[in-house]
């Protein structure tokens, strides 16, 4: 085990170096002059040049790209253009509020669509697993935005039953501030997620073992919670589990539209003010994370699942 | 295998009505793009902000913040998230199919090579790919274009990988090495036919998604510019809830929510009638 998780950490160097070329060539090679979008069209010469030597833009590319590849293996991502804060404070103020509105949603949505796809895989090919197909497709084609909008504007803003945006610093006040991003989050997931899930557990309740099981005389929920339960476990749990470096980049829209101080609303911001630093170093922090998750996971399921090896090429 | 599964798949109704309404909304861009409907939605109807009448059909949606008809611009919507959707689709799937069978194909260095483009390019999440490539591209339809396509393909190529890498043991194309038939014959005129359904459904997925990315480019200020796409539509909506304007929001999103809605259903319809393991 210890060798194959190395040998996956060898193996992601290389993937690291290539993620931190397409993000600097994306940066630098084919985004404009960032002197230029700092400082306005109308910037005398001598100021964008001066602002250029300033940010180290005037000095060969290949040396650009070496600090770079510092700044990754340091994540030290310098100063942000717009706030002249240092990103990697900013990235860990901001990881808090984006855990707190994140990792209760991952674990309520998860929750809530695996016992649901339970209930409507135990009532394949009745009436209520199409209805309940179709509904949960109807949830996932409306458009995310139009879930936030509407979500903050008929429950926070009409009714009145949650604060329309918000974060505070207490336990009591997060929970008063998170529980409708919380919930429009859980609403966002909960149709794919379902359906993902209902479509694993009814694979494999189509499996040759579960013949056999029910062949052998064994009781029908035997089979279901015990058997077919276990081992349609894999590819959720690999659903579930590929999300969790997207915890961190947390939601985009919703933290932008609750105001919650988070790094999917500096990322927002970011965009908006052309703050590339900020843009880079979030791509990056973010895509090593996913890497990382990935090797843990790997050698998650090799744990998990006898029918994988630590083999050369499993 | 085509045409059982399609005939398979039409007998039922759900996936007939999905298919009309795909056809529906084609013929709606179609009509946009080549016969001038809705052409007008950029002029003034009325004042601003007019809420939904039955008296003419601009007026069904009320008029935006200019006095134009929403109606007008659901309509020329559709062309948009279509065009968006397609052309994304169409540039994609060449490059997914290329790097996917190849890879899968011949294996070894190049195999190596291409997993590790498309390992990299996938450890960046889409979201922040698709923003570092239309802000690098500048705003307007053609960065929109070519950051949905960068990270479009990426899914097609592995799923095609795979299945390559499968066909590769199969009789027939052992059997056609073994006459003397060339690489570029066993890959076009053997492989390709028998993983057709994977890329048609692969790109029927990307339409999907590249809808839905135009929403939050949209959002971010990075998407379609001067036109209305609904993402721009139910952008603009975020101020206008609070004083009580629904109807532009609401255009948006239900014509959003039909297509994506026809286009789920009748993707999950095809892919059981083509899987052999069918849920069901």
């Amino acid at each position: 085990m210890w060798a194959y998780f190395l040998r996956r950490l060898l193996y992601a160097v290389p993937i690291l170096f290539g993620v931190s070329l397409v993000v600097f060539s994306l940066f630098h090679l084919v985004g404009g002059d960032p002197a230029t979008l700092l400082l306005g069209k109308h910037a005398t010469a001598e100021r964008v040049a001066m602002v250029r030597a300033e940010l180290g833009l005037d000095r060969p590319m290949y040396v650009q790209f070496g600090d770079y590849l510092r700044e990754v293996v340091t994540f030290d991502f310098g100063k942000s253009y717009t706030t002249r804060e240092d990103i990697r404070d900013k990235i860990s103020h901001g990881i808090w509020p984006t855990l707190w509105l994140s990792v209760p949603a991952f674990f309520l949505t998860a929750i809530l669509s695996l016992s649901i796809a339970l209930v409507v895989a135990y009532f394949r090919g009745t009436i209520i697993d199409r209805a309940a197909v179709i509904f949960f497709v109807l949830l996932m084609s409306l458009p995310s935005l139009a879930y936030i909008l509407f979500g903050q504007y008929i429950l926070a803003a009409y009714k009145g039953w949650f604060p329309i945006s918000g974060y505070g610093a207490s336990f009591q006040e997060k929970v008063y501030y998170l529980s409708l991003p919380v919930l429009i989050s859980i609403f966002l997931n909960l149709g794919s997620d379902i359906r993902f899930f209902r479509n694993s557990i009814i694979e494999e309740i189509n499996q040759d073992y579960v013949r056999t099981a029910r062949a052998k005389g064994l009781n029908e929920s035997l089979v279901y919670l015990k058997h077919v339960l276990k081992n349609s476990m894999i590819p959720v749990i690999t659903y579930v589990v590929i999300q969790i470096p997207y915890l961190v980049l947390g939601s985009l829209l919703l933290e932008s539209f609750f105001s919650i101080p988070g790094i999917g609303g500096m990322t927002v911001e970011a965009v908006n003010n052309s703050d590339f630093p900020v843009l880079k170093a979030m791509t990056t922090v973010i895509s090593v994370l996913y890497i990382l998750t990935t090797i843990l996971t790997d050698v998650f399921y090799r744990m998990v699942d006898p029918r994988m090896s630590f083999g050369k090429r499993g | 295998m085509w045409q059982t599964a399609l005939k398979k798949v039409f007998k039922k109704k759900m996936p007939l009505f999905c298919a009309s309404i795909i056809i529906f909304f084609l013929a709606v861009a179609f009509a946009c793009q080549f016969l001038g409907l809705a052409s007008t939605w950029d002029a003034p109807i009325g004042a601003q902000y007019l809420p939904p009448a039955f008296t003419t059909f601009d007026m069904w949606l009320g008029t935006d913040i200019l006095g134009r008809s929403v109606m007008y611009k659901v309509i020329q919507g559709t062309r948009i998230a279509l065009s968006v959707g397609i052309i994304t689709a169409i540039l994609a799937a060449p490059i997914g199919i290329f790097f996917g069978m190849v890879s899968g194909y011949f294996g070894g260095f190049i195999d190596d090579v291409i997993v590790w483009f498309i390992t990299t390019l996938s450890s960046i999440p889409s979201i922040l790919l698709i923003i570092a490539i239309s802000y690098s591209m500048g705003r307007g339809m053609t960065a929109v274009y070519i950051a949905l396509t960068a990270t479009s393909w990426i899914a097609l190529a592995r799923i095609l990988r795979g299945e390559v890498l499968k066909h590769k043991q199969r009789e027939y194309l052992i059997a056609a090495e073994s006459i003397g038939v060339g690489h570029g014959q066993r890959i076009f005129k053997h492989l390709l036919p028998n993983v057709t359904h994977q890329i048609i459904l692969s790109m029927t997925f990307m339409v999907e998604i590249a809808i839905r990315s135009e929403v939050l480019l949209s959002y971010l200020g990075l998407g379609v510019q001067n036109l209305p796409s609904w993402g721009k539509m139910i952008d603009d909506a975020k101020g206008e809830l609070s004083t009580g304007v629904w109807w532009q929001l609401t255009g948006a999103t239900v014509a959003m929510f039909f297509l994506m809605f026809a286009i789920n259903v009748l993707g999950d319809y095809v892919r059981d009638a083509l899987d052999p393991k069918a849920h069901s």
